[in-house]
């Protein structure tokens, strides 16, 4: 399953895109406090969005947005059957990307 | 593989002329080619990131950018946040939380096809303001809002 949700809602000619992705979000500063180990830094670093192939969107992230992010957006104009595709780059080089079509 | 020298040459000096045009705004980097770039998500004190972002210029302070954000957050590792702009031509959109360790949390390059309008969710280590930079063009404005931390969100 992909770690990313996507939806996007008509509001007055407007469509607002919201974002729920799966990730820990680790910063790299906390210790693991069963083994006092520091955990690895694993977070998201670049998030693009893109409405019909587009990039609309562009985001540098860093450890300080909070576990499991959301973002939203608001896309003037957008009609039904638009396509719009999120994706992510973390700074293990992972990656996911999804896709939604407007309703 | 031997390096011609003269290619060498070449490659380097039309790098560097990029990247200094880069760095003086002029070869604008554009939603597209927003990368990730390490040292303004480095550890630091607010003005070097301020520093290393937007380097000496100006910064306005301006109410046409509004924040929605808790006074008082109970819980600091998620802490929504919302940014509606009523400037025009805004590009560029950052979020920076003053007492946190990395102060910028994030950076949105935002298209014309984009209102000037982001979401998100903050960790906060302490009580602090939080900043928001709007990019419009070559001018920068600013808002602050503080929040209180009762539980620290280090924790991730």
């Amino acid at each position: 399953m992909s770690s990313i949700r996507i939806r996007a809602k008509r509001i007055d000619g407007k469509t607002q895109i919201r974002t729920l992705i799966t990730h820990p979000m680790e910063h790299g500063r906390n210790i693991d406090k069963s083994t006092n180990q520091p955990i690895p830094a694993h977070f998201i670093q670049e998030l693009s969005v893109k409405h019909n192939g587009k990039v609309i969107a562009n985001c540098a992230i860093g450890g300080g947005v909070s576990k499991d992010p959301y973002f939203a957006f608001m896309l003037k104009g957008g009609e039904p059957g638009d396509k719009i595709t999120i994706s992510w780059v973390d700074n293990l080089g992972q990656q996911d990307s999804e896709e939604h079509i407007i309703k | 593989m031997p390096v011609n020298r003269r290619e060498f040459l070449k490659k380097s000096v039309s790098l560097g002329a990029y990247s200094m045009a880069l760095a003086s705004g002029l070869v604008k980097s554009g939603p597209a080619s927003a990368e990730w770039i390490a040292e303004q998500f480095a550890q630091g004190k607010l003005e070097e990131t301020l520093k290393t972002l937007f380097k000496d210029a100006k910064i306005t302070e301006s109410d046409k950018i509004e924040i929605q954000i808790p006074q008082i957050a109970e819980n600091g590792a998620v802490v929504p946040i919302t940014v509606t702009s009523h400037l025009d031509g805004v590009d560029t959109i950052s979020i920076l939380v003053e007492k946190n360790p990395v102060p910028l949390a994030a950076r949105f390059d935002l298209s014309p096809e984009l209102e000037p309008f982001v979401s998100a969710r903050l960790k906060m280590a302490e009580t602090s303001d939080v900043i928001v930079i709007a990019q419009a063009g070559d001018k920068l404005y600013s808002a602050r809002e503080t929040v209180k931390v009762t539980i620290g969100g280090c924790g991730g």
